[in-house]
């Protein structure tokens, strides 16, 4: 008896793609034969609309790019214009701006182990868990800026407004309760026989493959190579900072959500110790003009977002605007092996690897 | 007009309609009228009043439950569940219904529409069946067929076919794909249910429902812990609830073989489903948690409910825990796992009682011990087995390394 | 830290076998012709050993256009720039694609077909990304008018 293949479109608009992507899927019966993904649905010409706004201005345009994570995605931007101009940060405004950088990076890594999990098929009840704790972070925000999600916090020399008093408390509050939180999160997912039948040896990636691929991030050290930007190019303050890298060592599913879940308890301790060291000053130079214009020339400097590595390459002119803004977006680039990584497995494993990869489709379309 | 006229309630209200004289015990008031010749009149009347009261009562009961299970989930997730509509969101059930009442048909343009309308009835209209057989207090039972135990999963059995049915008529890829995953699993999942409750009726001696829950002396959740366990998994998977609930995989194929349905049809299956779920509860306690019995300072009827509810809520407590499984290890789990542990569970039980016909109190203690020693070693021993087929790969606790300075 | 080579030090690695491919060498930059382009890179992947491409970029530096890229050596923790030009009077740019050499360039060299117009020969899937297919036009240039 013959076999039919069927294509089926897995469509911009559905419950389990964390966004606007869309999928040409070809199966024979359940197997996945073919996966072909088109994208494009969520791009708004951020890099064209760049090169008409002031230096500060763009910082608004960086928060929506990668929109879970955006105190990451200024960060790498406001990197890239010091290094332009030759501004010296402020001491305190550096410190907090690495504090506000590994708090993001706790929620953009529990939005994808949340979301994750929910796509294995557990009605919600450890995403809300996870999400419980990410609205504890994004209270911390609205303190310290006034803004929860899309937040445009820094600017050229550190960031624009210190941590308001209440700020210190709540911060210390949330670091003493987290560990508890996330033990009780891993006693009920780690050790789950559902969840390691589902994810183990499922969409292995091996160690060449990724570096060929340009995979960065959680993805790149779930293979289990020790590359993060964090530690080898340390940028802001992070080489007076100490803290261990999780590695996976076989690069499946299961890996790459272990990686996430214990670098969320890294970046506690990183918390922990940029509190023993900030001092009170000036969160921004004086020296600083409202209208930076560097002198000619580019700049690329790469950072450790929590998709990966996150860098600007501007190329200036002599102007108020950049000349050119091109941002290497993780996710776009992470997203290069799926194909290889789905074919020979099943309809249930596509979302789960599509979500272990974690993909933000406004980082991807920009 | 056999087995009903053993039902007390059926006897009460019948006797107060015809003038019989069997009747005159049963009589409080005086208020017959019906004359004996003409005894069918009052035959329809009390049987379509207890038709109304049980379909009602049914249907009471689901809203019932929708209402219940979203506050309890709500609960495991450490959040109010509804609480808008009403004191205690009590009315969220009503405004659920309208809402579906109210939306707007869409019919796809499809080949087969006589198929795409029957499915939603075939879901829902069976299940009502299985509410007048239970015994739900010592006297309180609609009708006591002589056959319980196998009409009950026989009708179980129907939603497989209802399910197909919309698959197919829908028409497009994603209902087709998920139609025909959920009858390959409903099907392979019914026959470690029908063994399962072959090992009930072995102890109980008779096929009536009746008659299983006045021969417990022992629950049977207790006295074979094995069935109990293989009845309430492949309960669960008949059901299409989570962890089996690849059917309505909301993350995969969006609502799988109820896509393309809408307003009332959607409602219809919505309304199976939960009342399937009534239904199964009520047979797990009819079969394994000695249904009705209990101290009696608490009238019986009290204890069905609580026991009933409490079964319920065991449901929603698997729902709101246990990720997906894969269709595969679905099926592995149901071949591989459940079928070997019914039968190694009716073949214990009936050399039991092939030794035991008539077990007094210290026997039934022995048979008890018995059955939770085979209990843990086939459960332990199939574990072993099992781990690496279950999911086509071997499986265990792992840890992330770090990395060196 | 990762050292970032400046422009000599690249010179200085590529002397060796690559002297006439060297067509400028600014002060963090070295620009190469796009003949022999591919020999180059993969002298600089296996033997030199920067095997992570970090980002392939455009610039529309109005007479002519850049294709920049951005290379790490995960081994030796160094970073270095290298550019080609094309696209000489915004005539007709062209350049070699580096997919064979490094799989991470497929879908930046894709988004720059889409978005800046430089065609890449040789690349496996060369087709419009984040646009759609009948769109005309490449709206990164600086002559595009919505």
């Amino acid at each position: 008896m013959s076999t039919e293949l069927v294509t089926m479109n897995i469509g911009p608009i559905h419950p389990s793609t964390h966004g606007v992507f869309r999928m040409r899927v070809t199966f024979d019966g359940e197997t996945i034969i073919d996966a072909e993904p088109i994208i494009g649905y969520l791009h708004r010409g951020s890099e064209k609309l760049a090169e008409e706004r002031t230096y500060t201005q763009v910082v608004t345009l960086t928060d929506r790019m990668d929109y879970t994570a955006s105190m990451t995605n200024n960060q790498a931007y406001i990197l890239s214009v010091e290094k332009l101009s030759g501004i010296t940060p402020s001491e305190r405004g550096v410190w907090l701006r690495m504090i506000a950088a590994e708090l993001q990076r706790i929620a953009a890594h529990s939005v994808a182990i949340g979301f994750l999990i929910n796509d294995l098929g557990a009605w919600h009840t450890p995403l809300l868990y996870l999400l419980r704790e990410r609205e504890k972070i994004l209270e911390l925000f609205e303190m310290m800026c006034g803004a929860r999600i899309t937040n445009s916090y820094l600017r050229p020399g550190g960031v624009f407004m210190d941590a308001p008093d209440e700020f210190w408390p709540s911060l210390n509050k949330f670091l003493d309760e987290m560990p508890n939180r996330l033990d009780d999160i891993e006693n009920l997912l780690t050790d789950n026989e559902i969840i390691l039948a589902r994810t183990q040896n499922v969409a292995t990636l091996k160690k060449d493959d990724a570096i060929n691929a340009s995979v960065t991030g959680p993805m790149l050290r779930a293979s289990g190579v020790d590359w993060d930007l964090r530690h080898r190019n340390p940028y802001d303050y992070y080489e007076k900072i100490s803290f261990r890298r999780p590695l996976g060592t076989v690069g499946d599913n299961n890996d790459r959500y272990l990686v996430r879940l214990h670098e969320i308890r890294e970046s506690l301790k990183i918390v922990e110790q940029c509190l023993d060291l900030i001092e009170p000053g000036p969160v921004k130079p004086e020296e600083v003009p409202f209208l930076v214009r560097p002198p000619e020339g580019e700049s690329y400097v790469p950072i450790e977002a929590p998709k990966g590595e996150l860098g600007f390459y501007l190329v200036s002119d002599g102007g108020i605007a950049p000349f050119r803004c091109h941002v290497r977006a993780p996710s776009l680039i992470n997203l290069t092996l799926l194909r290889d990584m789905v074919i020979g497995y099943k309809i249930a494993d596509l979302f789960v690897t599509f979500g272990s990869i974690d993909v933000n489709m406004g980082e991807v379309d920009r | 007009m056999g087995p009903v006229r053993e039902s007390f309630i059926f006897e009460f209200l019948y006797c107060h309609l015809s003038l019989e004289a069997s009747c005159s015990s049963v009589r409080v008031l005086n208020i017959a009228f019906i004359p004996e010749n003409l005894s069918w009149i009052s035959f329809i009347l009390t049987a379509f009043f207890w038709i109304f009261v049980f379909i009602n009562a049914a249907l009471v009961g689901v809203l019932a439950l929708i209402w219940g299970e979203r506050r309890l989930i709500g609960k495991f997730q450490a959040r109010l569940g509804p609480n808008r509509w009403g004191p205690l969101g009590l009315f969220t059930p009503v405004a659920d219904a309208i809402k579906v009442m109210f939306k707007e048909d869409i019919e796809p343009t499809l080949s087969d529409k006589l198929i795409y309308v029957l499915a939603p009835i075939l879901m829902v209209v069976p299940v009502f069946m299985i509410f007048p057989v239970i015994p739900y207090g010592a006297k309180t039972f609609l009708t006591n067929i002589s056959v319980g135990v196998v009409f009950v999963l026989a009708i179980t059995s129907i939603n497989s076919l209802s399910v197909l049915m919309a698959g197919w008529a829908s028409g497009n890829r994603f209902a087709i794909i998920g139609g025909i995953r959920a009858v390959a699993m409903l099907l392979s999942y019914e026959i470690p249910m029908g063994i399962s409750a072959a090992g009930v009726v072995i102890v109980a001696g008779s096929l009536s429902l009746s008659e299983v829950v006045n021969n417990q002396v022992i629950p049977n959740a207790i006295f074979q812990p094995l069935g109990f366990i293989t009845f309430l998994v492949a309960s669960t998977a008949e059901l299409n609830r989570s962890p089996f609930d690849i059917t309505e995989a909301e993350s995969e194929l969006v609502a799988g073989y109820m896509t393309d349905y809408s307003s009332m049809k959607f409602g219809l299956f919505y309304l199976g489903e939960f009342m399937a779920t009534i239904a199964s509860s009520a047979i797990i306690v009819t079969f394994y948690f000695s249904g009705w019995r209990g101290p009696t300072f608490i009238p019986s009827e009290i204890w069905f409910l609580a026991k009933w509810i409490g079964v319920i809520a065991i449901f929603i407590w698997f729902r709101a825990t246990f990720p997906r499984l894969r269709i595969d290890q679905i099926m592995s789990l149901a071949w591989k796992g459940l079928f070997e542990l019914s039968l190694i569970n009716i073949l214990v039980l009936a050399l039991m009682i092939a030794i035991w016909p008539d077990p007094s109190g210290m026997q039934l203690l022995l048979m008890t011990l018995i059955n939770w020693v085979v209990f843990f070693l086939s459960i332990y021993i199939f574990g072993k087995i099992l781990s690496p087929n279950l999911t086509g790969n071997k499986i265990k606790k792992r840890s992330v390394i770090y990395g060196l300075d | 830290m990762t050292k970032v080579l400046l422009g000599s030090e690249i010179e200085d690695i590529l002397r060796s076998n690559f002297k006439n491919q060297i067509e400028a060498a600014g002060e963090d930059y070295v620009q190469i012709s796009n003949d022999k382009s591919l020999d180059l890179f993969n002298y600089l992947k296996i033997d030199q050993k920067y095997d992570l491409l970090s980002s392939v970029t455009s610039v529309d530096r109005i007479s002519h256009f850049e294709v920049v890229y951005h290379l790490t050596s995960l081994q030796k923790n160094e970073s270095l720039v290298i550019k080609i030009k094309c696209g000489e009077g915004r005539i007709d740019p062209k350049v070699k694609s580096v997919v064979s050499v490094w799989r991470g360039a497929e879908l930046q060299e894709r988004e720059i077909y889409d978005l800046m117009g430089i065609m890449f020969e040789d690349h496996p899937n060369m087709k419009r990304l984040l646009l759609w297919e009948n769109f005309e036009g490449h709206p990164l240039r600086k002559d595009f008018v919505s």
